[in-house]
């Protein structure tokens, strides 16, 4: 349903500023929302300063530096600092990225981070991926087969394989699901850019043998129509993917079946 | 659905913080202008149904419509329509499987914000 406000417990209030490191010259100034279960308190956004000079290049370690040296109850879901993992997604200037390859010098003035928008927070950045998990895995994410199971492997050839670049990459970190409108207002049905690319890549293997179940699966008025092409799942996703278009050929597929 | 908000779980803020894109802002303009269009149509059926009724009742409603502010209503009500037909055209577009890659979608975009801009201009010099 769509509400633009945010609930009476989640009105974010401001919070402490930290004190700057001491002989720093090259200061930024980082705003972090903060949230803990402990206090029963409303959320609110903390001030820290980073020293710039003896910080790496990327949003994630200007984080570890600060959990490290200022405040070591910050708390952020971080593993691989590749961009493979998806596990730092979060807000940064606005946008929805991995913190891990996101470069300090591509946001201008203050940084501003929050979790990944319209989700239950856990803590601090942390995020409840529970639901957004449920729907990847409602769109069975698996090679479907009905016929014998070859003496090797399934096959593939080199055109058909090709199909799968663009959408096999997703690390399902869930900054385009969580930057959709759509999906904030209708997140309990609709599956969101991320399943539903997923449902894609599964649709136009040429190795599957359930796409129909697929596409009726699909076809409703909810899990796949709430996209409205407002694209801000391809803007914003960290590995240059496009679920829009994805989302696009699932519709399409949909037309050509009964047309 | 998944027990997701265990402790009275906040929700983090979207609206509040999420940074317009180009993108967002061509397709909340289409409903926008689409559901404005509505109150517009209406403004004019009211004009022309006073009409109908008689003259002193046609002359409050036309003072109304010709004012300033109905002339505002309705040069904004112009653009709407332009702009609301001319992303229809791009849906159209986008729904052959074209065009959804972002730099298109943003050209695309800015295509229909001047597009509308001038022939609501070329629309209010003719008039």
């Amino acid at each position: 349903m769509v509400q633009f406000t945010l609930p009476k417990n989640s009105k974010i209030t401001t919070g402490k500023t930290w004190p700057k490191p001491e002989g720093a010259k090259n200061l930024r100034k980082f705003q972090i929302y903060r949230w803990t279960p402990d206090d029963g308190k409303n959320p609110s956004v903390d001030t820290y300063f980073v020293d710039m000079d003896t910080c790496g290049p990327m949003m994630l370690d200007a984080l570890i530096k600060i959990k490290n040296e200022i405040d070591p109850t910050l708390s952020f879901r971080r593993s691989c600092r590749e961009g493979i993992c998806g596990s730092c997604a979060m807000n940064i200037g606005g946008i929805n990225t991995l913190a891990c390859i996101y470069g300090m010098d591509e946001v201008k003035g203050d940084v501003k981070i929050y979790p990944l928008p319209h989700l239950p927070v856990v803590r601090d950045l942390i995020p409840d991926l529970t639901h957004f998990y449920a729907q990847h895995a409602s769109i069975m994410p698996w090679l479907e087969t009905k016929t014998n199971r070859p003496a090797k492997e399934w096959k593939q050839s080199i055109g058909d394989r090709k199909k799968l670049d663009g959408l096999y990459e997703c690390v399902m970190c869930a900054c385009c699901s969580t930057s959709c409108p759509s999906y904030w207002w209708n997140g309990d049905e609709y599956l969101g850019p991320a399943a539903l690319l997923h449902a894609y890549r599964w649709i136009i293997d040429s190795r599957d043998e359930a796409t129909g179940e697929r596409l009726d699966e699909l076809e409703d008025p909810f899990k796949l129509y709430r996209c409205h092409t407002i694209m801000n799942c391809a803007k914003t996703c960290p590995k240059g993917l496009n679920p829009a278009k994805a989302i696009a050929s699932i519709k399409h597929m949909m037309v050509d079946r009964v047309v | 659905m998944a027990d997701v908000n265990r402790g009275n779980r906040p929700l983090s803020p979207h609206l509040q913080v999420y940074r317009p894109q180009l993108t967002s802002i061509t397709s909340i303009l289409t409903r926008i202008t689409g559901n404005a269009l509505l109150a517009g149509a209406l403004l004019v059926v009211w004009w022309f149904l006073a009409a109908a009724t008689g003259s002193a009742y046609f002359d409050l409603v036309d003072g109304i419509l010709t004012s300033w502010i109905g002339n505002v209503i309705m040069t904004l009500s112009l653009w709407a329509l332009w702009y609301h037909f001319a992303a229809g055209l791009r849906h159209l577009y986008w729904d052959t499987g074209r065009g959804l890659d972002i730099p298109t979608a943003e050209k695309l975009g800015k295509l229909v914000i001047a597009f509308s801009l001038i022939m609501t201009l070329i629309t209010v010099i003719i008039l």
